[in-house]
């Protein structure tokens, strides 16, 4: 590895460590009011150490670095281990340029079918995204403001109980249901409805119907505890004001679960976005994924340099979209996460 | 404008419990009535049914004379101040009070004109820009108020928005209260376990127990003509001797106490024989004068100087405690604890009323 490359992975960390430790210390020196105790003082040192490198591991040897080393490889040309910081090792940015022109050296056409997966796999995250929203807020707000105890504990089970069989086996059961002699066909033909059976999966259907049910409870949960929070007779004094309940939805509960709306659409889109489970097993033939190009990238072309651009690619486009969203809806991180 | 209330046998179940029983009101326009009652005695239940949020589970509402059946919370001429106060966290203080005449499609020129004049009325003006969570108890209290009556309602129901006051502010408030509810001119359903509460503001309080009403009148009346042993004891203080009637014709009945026998007023249905009480206001309890037979002889057990009374607390004869309030105006000077005492008492100030006496 170059001594460049070692800078940035090593050095880029400290830094930010640095700069936050700066701020902190910053924020401190100009705070106003009584002092309050320090985080190791709270603590003690066995503990304050122990949370301290819990977290810092947790964030830098599992998630910064490696995310780091991504970095570096993308920006590195697919050499053979030998070869790695030998002559012919270079800073390059040929693999982005094959994301956008489907070849290393020329521009002169763009890379059409890998665009076009990243487009719709936007879009696409974005629509199941907005569905998992209008499927869940009702179910959140009835378990949440309007549900008795043992109606919420019954649905909490049957919402969670799926759960517990893993995501590719139930990719696989959605096939089922929506194959082309799966059950919704036989069902639809059994009754008349249909003659032949619609090729659920050739047209995608059956991959939103999967990514769609797949983050349900991402975006249950966080509705959940936010409309939890809601005061009930916050609602009663809306209606007591004459407000119907549309008005009430959106201008009272809505601005108060705003948290939890962000919260459960930012994991929804992200996971959506990034899911590699439901494409493979319910993607069509004709149907691209972004996901599965990416894997393709490491294990078929044995191009891991390529595959870290296109998967940064992916990580920023999505942070970037997120960040977007939150700046247009108002919210903070911190409520977010609250 | 203001508009009558009236219930008319209304009855609410949860299931086998019922929560409020046959109860009749005419609350006439305009007036600030009052509903006092221990918590859990079916107040608020009956003031979720006047605001629509339930329906009675037999009998009927009317306001201004239309029956409310199968009308809804939000097309009701009422308006509810909940107890919590129930101010949206997220909006202004000009946009709470505003809220109803942006449900009802008012001009924004016109909602802030109305807002404006409604901060002026509950003595908040300029401070429609704040936000609810920088305003003090009392400030919240009048911003609820405000926004209630921003959508003119008929009826305005109170469900004890004072308790979370601390002392001084709630009494301040029901002032305030009071004055607002002269200048708007519309009816006050106001709901409490309070009593002082209930007899400032009120023209007229109705008390309940248990979820039936057991008295509605004016304040003194309930207060110094309770017809029912829970009115008498829930209703101020009051020394409650209970024993045999051993005679009750006209006006007056006599109680066989503990302490003797006692006379008081004959309270309606008291006959000979009953278990009954009598009661008697501890500040209609006088320390016998020389050369007068006591009614009732007691030790002084313990004492409170409260500057404007004294509290006197006795022991009697069973360990029967009674207490006295003595105003200054009778103040004797100290008096030692543990001192025999005779008191007196007029019979026309004490009541006699049939243990378990409900209406």
């Amino acid at each position: 590895m170059k001594p460049l490359s070692a800078i940035l992975i090593f050095g880029l960390p400290v830094v930010v460590i640095l700069g936050f430790w700066a701020m902190a210390l910053f924020d401190r020196r100009n705070a106003t009011g009584p002092r309050t105790a320090t985080f190791i003082e709270r603590n003690g040192w066995p503990v304050s150490i122990y949370l301290i490198l819990g977290v810092g591991i947790w964030m830098l040897v599992l998630i910064v670095l490696p995310q780091l080393y991504m970095v570096d490889y993308s920006f590195h040309p697919k050499l053979p281990s030998s070869a790695r910081g030998g002559p012919r090792d270079f800073y390059t940015l040929q693999n982005y340029q094959y994301f956008l022109f489907g070849s290393t050296q020329s521009t002169a056409e763009w890379n059409v079918t890998h665009l076009n997966a990243f487009w719709m796999t936007i879009v696409i995250s974005i629509f199941i995204t907005i569905l998992n929203f209008v499927i869940c807020y009702p179910m959140a707000y009835f378990l949440a403001q309007v549900g008795t105890p043992g109606q919420v504990r019954t649905y909490m089970l049957l919402l969670i109980i799926p759960y517990w069989v893993n995501e590719l086996l139930r990719a696989f059961a959605f096939g089922i249901l929506f194959g082309t002699g799966g059950v919704i066909n036989k069902l639809l033909i059994g009754a008349g409805l249909l003659g032949t059976p619609i090729d659920f999966i050739g047209r995608d259907i059956a991959l939103y119907a999967g990514l769609t049910y797949a983050y349900l409870l991402l975006m249950m949960f966080p509705l959940y505890n936010a409309i939890e929070a809601l005061d009930h007779n916050q609602v009663e004094a809306a209606r007591d004001l004459g407000a119907p309940w549309w008005h009430i939805h959106l201008n009272v509960v809505m601005p108060f679960a705003k948290p939890g709306i962000a919260s459960g659409c930012t994991l929804v889109f992200m996971l959506a976005a990034g899911a590699l489970a439901a494409p493979l097993v319910l993607g069509g033939p004709k149907s691209l994924w972004f996901t599965p190009i990416v894997y393709d990238r490491f294990y078929q072309a044995f191009n891991w340099n390529q595959g870290s651009a296109y998967a940064l690619i992916l990580l920023l486009t999505c942070i970037a979209f997120v960040l977007l969203v939150m700046r247009l809806f108002k919210v903070s991180f911190s409520e977010i996460a609250r | 404008m203001s508009a009558d209330v009236d219930l008319d046998n209304v009855s609410i179940r949860f299931g086998d419990f019922t929560a409020v029983r046959q109860a009749n009101l005419k609350i006439k326009g305009g007036e600030f009535f009052s509903i006092l009652g221990p918590s859990g005695c079916g107040k608020t239940t009956l003031l979720r049914a006047i605001s629509g949020f339930l329906d009675p589970s037999e009998g009927e509402i009317r306001i201004g004379g239309k029956s409310m059946v199968g009308i809804g919370p939000n097309l009701r001429p009422t308006a509810l101040i909940f107890q919590n106060l129930a101010l949206f966290p997220l909006m202004t203080v000009a946009e709470n009070i505003g809220y109803g005449l942006r449900v009802r499609g008012v001009a924004k020129a016109d909602r802030s004109a109305k807002v404006k004049d409604l901060l002026n009325l509950v003595a908040l003006p300029d401070q429609g820009a704040k936000r609810i969570s920088e305003l003090s108890g009392g400030q919240k209290q009048r911003v609820a108020i405000a926004r209630a009556l921003a959508v003119e309602p008929q009826v305005l129901l109170l469900d004890e928005p004072l308790s979370a006051l601390d002392l001084r502010l709630r009494q301040h408030m029901r002032n305030e209260l009071r004055s607002i509810q002269r200048r708007v001119g519309i009816t006050f359903i106001y709901i409490t376990h309070d009593q002082g509460e209930a007899l400032t503001m009120s023209d007229r309080v109705a008390v309940m127990n248990a979820g039936v009403i057991e008295q509605v009148g004016d304040g003194r009346s309930v207060y110094d003509d309770p017809k029912t042993t829970f009115v008498a004891s829930f209703v101020g203080e009051n020394n409650d001797f209970e024993g045999t009637v051993v005679s009750a014709d006209g006006a007056e009945a006599v109680v066989d106490t503990a302490l003797g026998r006692l006379k008081g007023r004959r309270g309606e249905g008291v006959k000979t024989g009953d278990k009954a009480s009598l009661f008697i206001r501890p500040e209609r309890l006088r320390i016998a004068s020389n050369g007068e037979t006591p009614v009732i002889t007691a030790d002084v057990s313990s004492q409170a100087f409260e500057g404007n009374a004294t509290q006197l607390f006795l022991r009697g004869p069973a360990d029967k405690m009674i207490s006295v309030s003595l105003s200054r105006r009778d103040d004797l000077g100290p008096i030692a604890t543990g001192q025999k005492l005779g008191l007196s008492f007029a019979p026309k100030d004490a009541v006699v009323l049939a243990t378990g006496s409900t209406r």
